[in-house]
């Protein structure tokens, strides 16, 4: 918690100067990325920089999909959900993510290693269906393949253990 | 510029909007979102869709202004289909709870909904399902009987500057709350009630205590005594011929209460004229022993709480005296046992408040039992089948607190506070009257902030009247600099004074607020006394129980200390 | 590459630095030196803007390095050919690119030969890229089988090899806003210059007006290409006549339309071409100030723009006094965080002022009121992307792009059940037809296309009978779709329009702002129906008369939120609904009267039962059924409770005796 307020203040600070209402989307945007989500302590932080009440903040933080108020697992899916993937059967990898991972409700497995998050389109259509692990795209998948990648994933994960 | 609504021709000025253009002309279009004291309409409710010569799209008209020929149609056969589709939607998702709700029977949303004729439940799906957040001693939320009509966050953001709630989520879900969803009790709420006031549901509403005073006079065991604030009477008079005035009106009040089982019923305007007293004194202790100036005013206890949460730093320039209500609770609780007799029956001390801030005010403080609003009043005048608006009834209000003068009743409007301590402090400080009589015009008014200087014999007072929470911002960094050499400030929570507050009447009307202020001027002009000092009651009251102003008992029963509270630095 | 070889002095005698380009800095790179005359420096700017054609002075590759590239591999392709390069001690450039747009046959590989000329190659990826470095660079076979085809080859030396524009897919395209996709190095600002880059900005701000640019950009018919269509010059002329001194452009990059990703692949393959666009725009409005404001879903798009943005400043071209011509201009980046809606102009404002996305009423329209009250212009990338060509090329050659009245073209997206997807520009106003089969190539083999999803959410689905249509923007909407930003999902037998419906309508009610009553509660409620109506029918007659009465309020419902929404987006939020059931209603009532999907899609639908005679007993079913809706004892004949059934079809796909049967 207290590690969490530092960097924001860290981030808030190397824009001091510039701190006006409009920075409130990059500054949220920042400390999400340094800490992989956004705390209450940091978004009070953020809302007293920009004098803006809390409330306001946590409006504008709920309304983007963006987002996220909990730590991540430690890899993050996005399965895209696009039309063209929908058409190429996204749906059946989102169930068996699902299951193999035994996802909870928030998205998060079991095990906390994994994140999956439904994305509205990635924007990769051609290469339909897609999922993003930690960043990058894989295309063209079938739970076959999909199967496959977590397997890696997994490897590496007890390998590096 | 002209326009034509419905064919018929009428006047507008440049920026009026067509849906404040058509009210005019007497044609009233629905409308949830807006509000017409508050600025930017949301357009979100889109009921007040309109059809307009050469727009193929219906449009809003609370966004849309007058142009010169414009030809508008209110209610057209498209409209009126479109409105009742809208309205269909909005119950859809809303509890169908309309009998035991709070807003049973006095429901905006309900009226609308006969209105534009949604008399079918067309669908049938997920409704909302939030908790209900009770956390607070003033209002309740309830964000499944929201609308997302957005003027609760209009007034709080924009009108009052608190901030306390907005827009969380998206979609289906929104849903109105203070940040991280937490309750009231522990947001930046100040509990001033505006929210609750303009919302066209039973979204928010005050936390309702008519089941406690219910309890309370079906008690044998308990004397019930009501103390009635100055708001009150000059808001029932609404409807009323104006050559009633508020004093019979008070009484008419009196006796009504004392039908449904109180067993006395005093003025609060009384403890108003206490307060001065102590308040007068207070500020010129300041300004001769160099105690922290400028002093602001701590009689609208939504202020106190703004002070509290958002701007501890002025804590010091704080009046010590408790607001009237709770001045006039100490005091019944003090004085009243000895004027009768209570036969052993605790005292239950009830106050009827234009206020919903009171309520949590009188929980912290603990001299007041139970705080009826203005709203609450009427609800307690169905249980017991009191037709008020029939009632003629009167009875003189109860010694010791029955009187008071001019300048006390003063107190429910924006500026009243302050011109009431100016007439006595003048007397207090100079020995003399105000020059110019004891109107103080340069106090009264609508500007957000009203900034003068009086004189009387050698003593000048630089004074400032702040007219809704939404103006302290902007204006007390000027009202702190030294050079400004300001020495009181008077505060309101509410645009307009308590005559405007958040357990008033539901309405989203600023004339109505504007004629509660003329009455309240009128009944000072009328008043034989019109200086607090010179209330005969509040002489006795020095001559046999306080002594002096500020003095001991005063201070263990009039005054009161702050603390910080201010919500999130504990959370980081 | 960090500072402008192009634009940096040929000899002392150059007036300007390269930090400040001087009025003809920009005519000087195909006609200089203009200030003195001398042959050496003719021949030295020959040689630099050649070498920046090419990319280098001798062999160099480029490798098509776009999201999608790097999906297949191309980003392992690169390692694996630095590592043959460093084993074999040749020292060839690699360039990444963006897309060439045939997204299908990544990863592409351009080699520019000895001579300079510019040989395709595709379907590359980590597995194969070794085979064809030992093809090319071993045993010096070009021509090997991943050669697509050839580009300019003046000479005739590649006699044998297909010109590429001769292939399929891309012989009916006319490439204007994609022409350096996948061609020309996106983090080089020397090889936008060589490749024709800011000509256009050079010419409209030295010489021309700003009320002659917005006159030039609406002669050209040039309309606003993410969507409405609005014409494009005639916004301009309106935010110019403001007379206000702050005014904004915006560069709408915050492309959410599913299916659509022709701004993503513009921005990673050419941003430059974005950043003139603007340049332009923001001149001809008299803007100082732009920002784009692109979806955080395109981490190298923002990269790579961010590149080009920071290279135009050091070179000069934005800042202050551009060229010398007094004109300042800048470029901020604005990343969206997730919200569907913020494609919507005035949604946009409210996000980058730092708000809850939603959109507030027009008017007054932001080029009158916008970003802080300011007049603001807001374009997407394609449009600005074209702008740079129209003022270039002038106003009539645009015009006569495109087919009949309709000027220019449009990139659209292909995807879904198509061969070839990707990106392909054609002239505004080609068949529809051609598009999704002369290109496309059609369905996959022993598949028949059944509609073409364009417009994403905004859109319709548009059958296979009506695709000789035009795709022009009057034609899509009167067949109840529009021409959006450009996404054509192509979808064979095997969908469902009622789910395609249903898929749309959760997309929407997910993004809708909550602002307004009619797109917040009827998306809602539309999507329970469609959500019903894909479900088997279960419970109490009461359930199943709801699910009829549903389908008759839809339509209903549809005209409501179309009707009275406050923004675009819910006032097209039943296009998907209402056009699926003008072409489609046997579909419909398939679902509703006989709760079958014709097209097996719908899985709520689905009934299986298991075949006792094929049955062993095995229980393999019962154990992967994720609803416990199949009972039986070991070695016996299994059986489902359809009530208990979802019709997911884990017990078919299981069944090692194939005796699960679908029955409905």
């Amino acid at each position: 918690m207290i590690v969490v307020a530092a960097t924001a203040e860290a981030i808030i600070a190397a824009r001091e100067g510039s701190l006006t209402r409009d920075q409130m989307i990059p500054l949220l945007q920042e400390i999400q990325a340094a800490e992989g989500f956004i705390s209450a302590a940091a978004m009070v932080q953020v809302a007293e920089a920009l004098e803006t009440p809390v409330s306001r903040v946590y409006g504008v933080a709920t309304f983007y999909n963006q987002f996220r108020f909990a730590p991540l697992g430690e890899h993050v899916i996005e399965v895209c959900r696009g039309t063209a993937c929908h058409v190429k059967q996204s749906l059946a990898l989102a169930q068996h993510l699902k299951r193999r991972l035994k996802l909870r409700d928030d998205g998060n497995s079991a095990d906390g290693l994994y994140t999956v998050v439904s994305v509205a389109c990635l924007g990769a259509c051609s290469i339909a269906p897609v999922i993003r692990l930690d960043g990058e795209f894989y295309g063209h998948l079938t739970t076959e393949k999909l199967d496959a990648l977590l397997d890696g994933v997994e490897a590496g994960a007890e390998e590096a253990a | 510029m002209k326009l034509t609504i419905n064919g018929k021709e009428i006047e507008a000025a440049r920026g009026e909007t067509v849906l404040k253009a058509a009210r005019r002309a007497g044609v009233d279009i629905p409308h949830l979102c807006s509000l017409d004291w508050a600025p930017s309409p949301a357009a979100s409710c889109r009921l007040c869709v309109v059809e307009v010569e050469g727009s193929p799209r219906l449009l809003t008209s609370c966004t849309l202004e007058v142009t010169d020929g414009m030809a508008v149609r209110t209610h057209t056969p498209r409209v009126l289909k479109a409105r009742r589709a809208i309205m269909e939607l909005l119950i859809a998702s809303h509890p169908q709870d309309c009998l035991s709700c709070v807003r049973g029977g006095d429901c905006e949303l309900a009226a609308l909904a006969a209105d534009v004729g949604a008399r079918r439940r067309r669908y049938v799906g997920a409704v909302k399902q939030h908790p209900v957040d009770i956390s607070s001693p003033a209002l309740w939320r309830d964000p499944d009987k929201c609308v997302l009509c957005g003027r609760c966050v209009t007034v709080c953001h924009d009108v009052q500057g608190v901030g306390a709630i907005d827009f969380t989520g998206r979609g289906f879900t929104t849903k109105v709350a203070p940040g991280f969803a937490v309750g009231l009790n522990v947001s930046e709420c100040v509990y001033c009630g505006q929210c609750a006031r303009v919302c066209p549901t039973g979204a928010i509403v005050e936390r309702d205590q008519v089941d406690d005073v219910v309890a309370a006079l079906a008690d044998p065991d308990a004397v019930v005594v009501a103390q009635v604030a100055p708001a009150v009477p000059a808001t029932l008079l609404e409807g009323h011929s104006k050559s009633e005035g508020v004093r019979v009106m008070l009484e008419r009040l009196a006796a009504a209460l004392k039908r449904v089982g109180f067993d006395a019923v005093f003025d609060t305007g009384f403890a108003a004229d206490l307060t001065i007293m102590e308040e007068a004194a207070e500020l010129l202790d300041r300004v001769q022993n160099g105690g922290v100036l400028p002093m602001f005013t701590s009689c609208s206890p939504a202020w106190v709480n703004y002070v509290e949460t958002h701007r501890p730093d002025l804590i010091p320039h704080l009046s010590t005296c408790k607001s009237p209500q709770q001045m006039a609770g100490a005091l019944i609780r003090e004085v009243y046992p000895r004027h009768a007799d209570l036969a052993g029956k605790r005292l239950v001390v009830v106050s009827v408040m234009p206020c919903t801030a009171k309520k949590s005010e009188a929980q912290e403080l603990s001299d007041v039992d139970h705080v009826l609003t203005t709203r609450e009043l009427e609800r307690l005048w169905g249980r017991f089948g009191i037709v008020f608006d029939r009632f003629t009834e009167q009875a003189p209000l109860d010694a010791p607190f029955a009187e008071a003068t001019g300048a006390g009743r003063l107190f429910a409007g924006s500026g009243g506070v302050m011109e009431a301590a100016v007439r006595t402090a003048a007397v207090m400080a100079a020995g003399q009257e105000l020059e110019g009589g004891p109107k103080v015009a340069e106090a009264r008014g609508a500007e957000g902030v009203r900034r003068f200087t009086v004189t009387a014999g050698d003593a000048r007072l630089n004074l400032a009247v702040v007219n809704g929470l939404g103006r302290v911002n902007e204006s007390v960094d000027g009202l702190l600099a030294p050079e400004a050499a300001v020495h009181f400030v008077e505060v309101m929570s509410c645009p307009g004074g308590c005559v405007g507050g958040g357990g008033q009447p539901y309405d989203t009307d600023a004339q109505a607020v504007r004629e509660r202020l003329e009455r309240l001027y009128e009944v000072d002009r009328r008043s034989r006394t019109r200086r607090s000092h010179e209330n005969a009651d509040v002489q006795a009251l020095y001559e046999d129980l306080l002594g002096r102003p500020l003095g001991e008992v005063s201070h263990r029963l009039l005054h009161r200390t702050y603390t910080d509270r201010s919500p999130h630095r504990a959370a980081v | 590459m960090n500072h402008s070889e192009l634009l940096t002095p040929c000899c002392p005698r150059c007036r300007h630095t390269t930090a400040t380009p001087c009025v003809d800095a920009i005519a000087c790179l195909d006609h200089g030196p203009i200030c003195h005359d001398e042959e050496a420096c003719r021949r030295e700017r020959a040689t630099r803007l050649e070498r920046a054609r090419r990319g280098g002075d001798g062999m160099t590759l480029y490798v098509g390095a776009g999201t999608c590239g790097r999906a297949n591999g191309a980003l392992t392709v690169i390692e694996r050919m630095n590592a043959y390069f460093d084993r074999q001690g040749l020292r060839v450039p690699i360039v990444e690119t963006g897309c060439v747009g045939y997204c299908q046959r990544e990863v592409f590989v351009d080699l520019v030969t000895a001579d300079g000329v510019r040989l395709s190659y595709c379907d590359l990826g980590p597995e194969t890229v070794d085979e064809f470095l030992q093809a090319v660079f071993g045993d010096g076979e070009l021509h090997n089988r991943f050669l697509l085809g050839r580009y300019d080859d003046p000479d005739d030396l590649y006699r044998g090899v297909k010109p590429i524009d001769e292939t399929p897919f891309f012989a009916r395209q006319t490439k204007v806003v994609l022409a350096n996709c996948g061609v020309v190095d996106p983090a080089s600002l020397d090889a936008a210059l060589a490749a024709g880059g800011f000509r256009a900005a050079a010419r409209a701000l030295v010489t021309m007006t700003p009320a002659e640019v917005c006159a030039e950009v609406a002669a050209s018919g040039l309309r606003g290409r993410g969507g409405a269509g609005f014409p494009t010059g005639q916004k301009w002329k309106v935010a110019l006549d403001q007379p206000r001194s702050q005014k904004y452009l915006i560069c709408n990059a915050d492309e959410g339309d599913p299916g659509a990703f022709m701004d993503r692949a513009v921005l990673e393959s050419d941003p430059f071409r974005v950043v003139e666009g603007m340049l332009i725009a923001a001149y001809a409005i008299g803007a100082t100030r732009g920002y784009v404001y692109c979806r955080a879903e395109y981490p190298l798009a923002i990269e790579r723009l961010g590149e080009a943005i920071r290279q135009c400043r050091a070179a000069g071209l934005l800042g202050k006094d551009i060229l010398g011509s007094l004109v300042d201009f800048d470029i901020t980046i604005k990343m969206g965080a997730g919200a569907f809606v913020c494609g919507e102009e005035t949604a946009i404002l409210a996000s980058i002022e730092g708000g809850r996305g939603m959109p507030r009423p027009r008017p007054p329209y932001p080029a009158v009121s916008g970003l802080h009250g300011c007049p603001t212009v807001l374009n997407n990338v394609e449009t600005l992307a074209n702008v740079p060509s129209v003022v270039d090329n002038g106003a009539a050659w645009f015009r006569d792009l495109g087919y009949g009245d309709a000027a220019g073209t449009k990139v659209f997206a292909l995807s879904g059940r198509v061969r070839n997807t990707g990106l392909v520009e054609v002239p505004v106003g080609i068949p529809l037809r051609e598009v999704v089969y002369d290109i496309g190539g059609g369905a996959p083999a022993g598949h028949h296309i059944k509609a073409v999803q364009i417009g994403g959410p905004s859109g319709g689905c548009i059958p296979d009978e009506y695709l000789d249509v035009a795709t022009d923007y009057g034609t899509l909407q009167e067949l109840g779709a529009m021409m959006g930003s450009g996404g054509m999902v192509v979808m064979d037998e095997r969908s469902c329009m009622v789910d395609v419906a249903k898929f749309f309508m959760e997309f929407i009610r997910n993004e809708s702002c909550g602002k307004c009553t009619p797109c917040r509660e009827g998306t809602t409620r539309m999507h329970e129906i469609l959500s019903e109506l894909t479900e088997r029918p279960v419970g109490d007659d009461l359930r199943r008369l709801e699910r009829f009465r549903g389908i008759l309020h839809l339509e209903e419902l549809a005209e409501t939120v179309k009707e009275t929404s406050l923004c675009g987006l819910g006032q097209s939020a039943a296009n998907p609904v209402l056009s699926t059931l003008r072409f489609f209603r046997d579909e419909y009532e398939a679902h509703v009267l006989e709760s079958a999907c014709p097209a097996g899609a719908c899985t709520g639908l689905r009934v299986f039962d298991i075949d006792p005679e094929r049955c062993t007993g095995c229980a393999l079913c019962a154990k992967n059924c994720p609803s416990g809706a199949i009972l039986g004892k070991r070695k016996f004949a299994h059986s489902i409770i359809v009530d208990r059934c979802t019709g997911c079809g884990a017990c078919a796909d299981s069944c090692p005796k194939q005796a699960v049967l679908a029955v409905a």
